[in-house]
């Protein structure tokens, strides 16, 4: 390929080198692909990557305390907190002269409520002496440590300003140990108190119960997908529909189905009942608990397993199956040594893709789950919409998307992203 | 498929015993349901081997056995229990005929290899009732809905008038409340709005981004293709959650600085949130329809002296069109299905269809959701049956699939 062996480099018909000629060619082409994906490239970063990363941020940000209280975390700073002392009298000059413009903006009920996620009674704290700061004068009602206390009993523990000042640094790992059911203190993390201890647990069960859901779908999944795949072509398009129907039909549909289907007075008891199968009187819970959340969700995600080992399955020749029977294997011989090992890449990405899907549910436990079957994801809802505990919802967030993003990388390396197909 | 091993007719040795044993199941049933299972057992299995013995003794014609034993079960459920029993001692009087004539004629051999031993045989039907009873876990929700949404009481399951096929049991006022009622009016309306913006903006942008993704060079197409595909890989809540935290920025910028209306505001939002959730099934569909793409025709237009844009519009456009309308699809019901991002990131003025559907199912349960339900279904179906035509064509024009 060497040009400059022959007389002269190669020409393009315009006169300039081939080489050159073809760069520019190649260039050209580069330029208008992603003159053509730029929009698009656009559009997303803007409207999904950026509030993902901004909510990758707001797990770590905590500047409130700071920017409530500037004068008192500085004057903080000397103050010993294991000392088992309150602080001086400067800290609490401070704090009355930032309280007092806090409570000018109004700030000081939105700290106190941060607080409070830290230390129950934080927020009425705030907002009772606020009040009454109110009407203290930053020099001349000066000493104020004695006022402050008389206020309100807090002022005068040191717990309290352990807790202002443990919370009073611009970027805080506080959020991600409460996610993890520890909390930031003044000697480092702690575990939590054994009553706040819930979301390792819940953690927890979102992993078991995708987990189940998962087994479930592949031993369900199987048997179907392989007969997909070994029925004469057009009795399995006429069968796919029977896979395809559930796949595109509303989720929410699917999810009030089984809330109808499983009720005390639904169908299924109903039936159970006809048949003699079950007593009237003790007709079988199986709503608002786990046994719930997987049936549906089973019923949900199997779709999602059934379509990748079709696609696989559909790829392996019939033939060989027969060749083995036809060597001596025995039935379970040749489907375990000969078939099996051949299916298990769609088993693999069926599984990744449901778990990923599993993982992260949040209508249908919300609506069949009642208490014990939810995940950590009505977890996340519950603190944005309900507590209000925006910063632990961004770091219970971070952790349940770090997870995914593994599975994802895995199921890449298995799969390949571009290998995704919908509707087989 | 043509008959593989040769038929014969089999002994009541083997066609009593089988048919006995399916008739136990049935006796298990009839008999549990009124009183004790182990009599009905025993009676079934009487009852259907005797059927089977009498069948072959007088050696019945099998249209007429067949006729037979279905009027035989069709009259003893209605004696058992009314019209419902008339309907599923019908079904299982039509199966017992064409199940003891399967077995008697040896039909279940047929198709099967002649080399197969009996077990195998077993096995393979075994495991398409297997099969079938996975199918039918598959479907029943969905079609369980349908009949319940004509319910004329407030409950969720069957009452007994509708078991009795009594047409007072039966009526259309959760679809009548449905078309009246202002919250469901308003929601569905909304779902309309925001679902067809939504789509267009994806389909538009997406349709573009993946031919750019199916030139031959593209630097980084690996990142490019992860980063346009997250948002159907980022579990919803998260993306929600995030989306919650951005948008109410943007919304409040939007409304304070630029003095924007609130309503109008809120529908950007929404749209926007949903136009990204729908990029990456666009993107999937079409650049798999752009994988079989002939080049060589693009470059024939240029040849022939077309410009980009004209040959786009009537060379490429009209191939690719049956995978763009397909992500289109994927994209509109991304949207239109969508519940947790609209929770989020919208406010009461953009409740939509599915959201209003949420707040019923959570609070105060409320039939006319069946009602919803069965329409949605009705309209699953006509969108899965465009998909498939489109999915088929679109194989044909690029000649990838004999049918």
């Amino acid at each position: 390929m060497s040009d400059t062996t022959q007389n002269g480099p190669m020409l393009a018909a315009d006169g300039t080198t081939l080489k050159r000629s073809l760069a520019r060619s190649l260039r050209r082409e580069k330029t208008r692909a992603l003159l053509l994906i730029s929009p698009l490239l656009f559009f997303v970063f803007l409207s999904f990557i950026v509030p993902i990363v901004s909510m990758l941020f707001r797990s770590v940000e905590n500047s409130i305390v700071q920017d409530t209280l500037p004068e008192t975390v500085v004057a903080l700073q000397s103050w010993d907190a294991q000392s088992g002392e309150l602080p001086d009298e400067d800290v609490y000059a401070a704090f009355v002269r930032d309280m007092l413009v806090a409570i000018d903006e109004k700030t000081h009920t939105r700290l106190g409520s941060r607080l409070n996620y830290e230390e129950t009674g934080m927020s009425s704290m705030f907002r009772r002496s606020g009040r009454q700061i109110k009407r203290l004068d930053p020099v001349e009602d000066a000493p104020f440590k004695d006022k402050l206390i008389e206020i309100h009993d807090g002022w005068g523990e040191v717990q309290t300003w352990a807790v202002i000042k443990t919370h009073s640094v611009q970027y805080t790992d506080g959020y991600f140990l409460n996610a993890i059911d520890m909390q930031r203190t003044v000697d480092g993390p702690a575990v939590q108190p054994e009553n706040k201890q819930i979301l390792i647990q819940l953690f927890w069960r979102t992993l078991q119960m995708s987990l189940i859901i998962t087994g479930f779908c592949i031993l369900l999944g199987y048997p179907v997908a392989w007969i997909l795949a070994n029925l004469p072509m057009r009795t399995a398009n006429l069968l796919m529909i029977l896979v395809l129907l559930p796949f595109w039909t509303s989720l929410l549909v699917r999810t009030s189905a089984w809330k109808v289907m499983l009720q005390q007075q639904g169908v299924i008891n109903d039936v159970l009942v006809w048949l003699g199968m079950v007593d009237d009187a003790a007709r079988l819970i199986i709503i608002n608990n786990q046994i719930g959340t997987i049936i549906a969700m089973t019923h949900i995600l199997l779709p999602f397993m059934i379509l990748p080992m079709y696609s696989v399955m559909q790829t392996i020749p019939p033939t060989y199956l027969r060749a083995a029977k036809s060597l001596g294997a025995s039935n379970w011989t040749a489907f375990w040594r000969v078939y099996f090992p051949q299916s298990v890449p769609g088993i693999g990405a069926g599984s990744i893709l449901v778990f990923i899907l599993a993982i992260g549910y949040y209508i249908t436990p919300e609506i069949v789950g009642g208490t014990k079957g939810v995940f950590i994801s009505n977890r996340i809802a519950y603190h944005i919409s309900s507590s209000l505990n925006w910063g632990l919802a961004a770091a219970l967030g971070t952790i349940l998307l770090a997870a995914v993003l593994i599975l994802y990388w895995a199921y890449d390396k298995i799969v390949g992203i571009d290998n995704v197909k919908l509707g087989g | 498929m043509a008959t593989l091993t040769p038929v014969s007719r089999k002994p009541f040795s083997f066609v009593g015993p089988v048919m006995a044993s399916a008739g136990a199941v049935l006796g298990l049933f009839v008999g549990t349901a009124n009183g004790s299972g182990f009599v009905g057992v025993l009676v079934g299995a009487a009852v259907l081997a005797a059927i089977a013995w009498a069948l072959m003794q007088f050696s019945v014609p099998e249209r007429i056995g067949r006729w037979s034993v279905f009027a035989l079960f069709a009259v003893a459920g209605f004696l058992l229990s009314g019209i419902p029993g008339l309907v599923a001692g019908g079904l299982a009087g039509w199966f017992y005929g064409w199940f003891h004539y399967w077995l008697f004629e040896g039909r279940y051999r047929a198709k099967l290899q002649p080399y197969l031993t009996s077990g195998q045989v077993l096995w393979h039907y075994a495991f398409r009732v297997i099969c079938g009873a996975i199918f039918v876990f598959l479907i029943t929700p969905i079609l369980v809905v349908l009949p319940l949404s004509f319910n004329a009481q407030d409950f969720f399951t069957f009452t007994p008038e509708m078991l009795r096929f009594d047409p007072e049991g039966y009526s259309l006022k959760h679809y009548r409340d449905f078309f009246t009622n202002n919250e469901w009016q308003r929601s569905f309306k909304n779902s309309l709005i925001i679902a067809p913006i939504a789509t267009i903006i994806s389909v538009s942008l997406g349709t573009l981004a993946a031919i750019g993704l199916s030139q031959s060079h593209v630097p980084g197409r690996r990142a490019i293709m992860a980063m346009l595909i997250s948002p159907m890989i980022v579990p919803l809540i998260i993306s929600a959650t995030g989306m919650f935290f951005f948008y109410s920025t943007i919304g409040n910028f939007l409304e304070g600085t630029l003095g924007l209306d609130k309503t109008f505001v809120g529908y950007v939002k929404v749209i926007l949130a949903h136009a990204v959730l729908g990029v990456p099934f666009v993107i999937i569909t079409v650049t798999a329809t752009l994988v079989g793409f002939d080049r060589s025709l693009t470059r024939a237009a240029a040849n022939m002296g077309a410009g980009p844009v004209r040959t786009f519009f009537k060379v490429q456009m009209p191939l690719i069109l049956p995978g763009v309308i397909s992500g289109g699809l994927f994209a509109f019901i991304t949207s239109f299905d969508e519940v947790v991002v609209v929770l989020f990131v919208g406010s009461a003025s953009q409740k939509t269809l599915p959201w209003q559907m949420f707040t019923g199912l959570r609070e105060q349960i409320s039939p006319t959701i069946l009602a919803v339900a069965a329409i949605l279904v009705v309209i699953s179906i006509a969108l899965l049956t465009t998909v498939e035509f489109l999915r088929r064509r679109s194989e044909k024009l690029r000649g990838m699939s004999p049918g």
